[in-house]
């Protein structure tokens, strides 16, 4: 089998979903380790220092273009196989107990998707849209420090904030431990070892990335 | 548990052949029996039916054991009704109370289109049979059985997945219609024996591509199928035939399985 069919099956698909997904759960480590700096509430010194390697240094930005690549392809893959698989079912039950026989995050996962990139949209408008355009424009990069603080005074932004958090966090309790299991490795031996790490890293992650605007808002850290 | 009967109101779906469009008709049925089968009850209602001159609701059935994967029925929103590891057949009326309503619908799936009524043609599932689970087997004097040393546990796993009675349960129940499940269990018994060894690197992929083909959706992990399998097929047969799928397009070869 060549390279393009072995993609493009109903399999094949599903391997793309998992790898473009943890190649995202990867970033989502790093990013939330750099941003953790601010808790060092050193007036943004050590935070400035990582966020200026991460947005200036060679490999990190061409690895930067490889994510906007797999976020698209995890974004319109996942999109357009939510639309096939919905049309698969032909007439619609007119009674459904799902809730007894799955989770419904697992059903939903278009939907939290969908949120989590509304949410992304917005994200990249206030920081590192305006970042890059400085940048590009010859402006040099901008005071992110500054702008989180400033951003993170605002009520509604901080709850879209925590509201995009609670997406991720049902995104990935489902997306973790599936893109394993797509991988092959959902066997006894390595199931429970994997859903337990699943939802400690759907849990942690998304709380430490809420914390971030809450503690500007509540001025635990300036 | 005490015997008692009941009256129910069943609610029904009706529908001439594959072209026609379906309908629910709502049925009284009177002095049912806690000790029926499920199946049992849609006889009496069936012989009620035929009584009154009107024509019987037609639904799959044969063994009425639990082992031949020929009933379906999507009863109040589950495959197989709500209990676990349970056919149709062998789902009892003794979970039902006097003056309950049940609705009954056919296995939903573009893949298994409605013959009539609550029968649905399950023939794609053969096609992915016919696409890749069968195994070489030579002529001649049938070897001894015990010939080929096979491990315990290997050989346990190869059963329980072997134990798919090819109902449908699975594509039923999956949100996204998916024959993940069957086809897992299919490629699986096979997969882990000596006898499935020749036909190891096509198979997975010869079924999963005929799957497409009969239009099933694609699986997205939620395990509903494991939830609703009559036989408890195990997700770690998806788990291996996604291992199977990957392990024999990294194989090498780049002819077409």
């Amino acid at each position: 089998m060549n390279w393009k069919n072995a993609f493009s099956t109903s399999i094949g698909k599903k391997l793309q979903m998992s790898l473009t997904g943890l190649f995202l759960i990867l970033f989502l480590i790093v990013h939330c380790y750099i941003n953790a700096q601010i808790f060092y509430n050193d007036g943004g010194v050590r935070f400035t220092e990582a966020a200026h390697f991460m947005g200036t240094n060679f490999v990190i930005r061409t690895i930067e273009l490889g994510l906007f690549a797999f976020l698209i392809l995890h974004v319109v893959q996942g999109l357009l196989l939510w639309a096939k698989n919905r049309a698969r079912r032909g007439t619609r039950y007119a009674v459904s107990a799902g809730n007894q026989t799955s989770r419904w995050y697992s059903r939903s996962m278009a939907l939290l998707g969908t949120l989590v990139l509304l949410f992304l949209i917005l994200h990249l408008s206030k920081f590192w849209g305006p970042n890059r355009l400085s940048q590009t424009t010859g402006h040099g990069e901008l005071d992110l420090f500054t702008m989180m603080r400033d951003e993170f005074q605002v009520t509604w932004i901080v709850i879209v904030y925590i509201l995009g958090c609670i997406a991720l966090g049902w995104h990935l309790l489902h997306g973790f431990y599936s893109a394993f299991q797509t991988l092959g490795l959902g066997t006894s031996k390595y199931k429970g070892l994997l859903k337990g790490i699943g939802v400690a890293f759907s849990i942690i992650v998304p709380i430490i990335f809420a914390l971030m605007p809450i503690s500007f808002y509540m001025g635990w850290i300036s | 548990m005490e015997h008692y009967t009941m009256n129910l109101t069943l609610k029904v779906w009706k529908q001439k052949n594959k072209n026609e469009k379906g309908r629910f008709e709502t049925y009284p049925v009177k002095g049912i029996s806690s000790e029926m089968s499920f199946l049992e009850m849609f006889d009496v209602l069936n012989e009620q039916l035929v009584a009154e001159g009107k024509e019987p609701i037609a639904f799959d059935h044969d063994c009425r054991e639990g082992i031949c994967g020929a009933c379906s029925m999507y009863i109040n929103g589950r495959a197989h009704g709500p209990w676990h590891n349970t056919t149709t057949c062998q789902l009892h009326m003794r979970q039902y109370k006097d003056g309950d309503t049940i609705v009954v619908e056919p296995w939903r799936a573009n893949s298994f289109p409605v013959i009539k009524d609550l029968v649905v043609d399950r023939s794609s599932f053969d096609r992915i049979i016919q696409a890749g689970g069968y195994i070489s087997v030579n002529t001649g004097n049938a070897v001894d059985a015990n010939s080929l040393p096979i491990e315990k546990q290997k050989a346990d796993e190869s059963f329980a997945a072997a134990a798919c009675i090819g109902c449908g349960a699975c594509v039923a129940a999956c949100p996204n219609a998916s024959a993940m499940l069957f086809v897992s269990a299919k490629v699986s018994h096979l997969a882990l024996l000596p006898q499935g060894d020749p036909e190891r690197k096509t198979r997975a992929v010869n079924m999963v591509e005929q799957m497409d083909k009969e239009g099933f959706g694609s699986c997205t992990n939620i395990g509903a199928c494991e939830a609703e399998c009559p036989k408890g097929i195990s997700l770690e047969n998806i788990a291996r035939l996604n291992r199977e799928y990957i392990g024999s397009v990294f194989s090498g070869s780049s002819d077409k399985a």
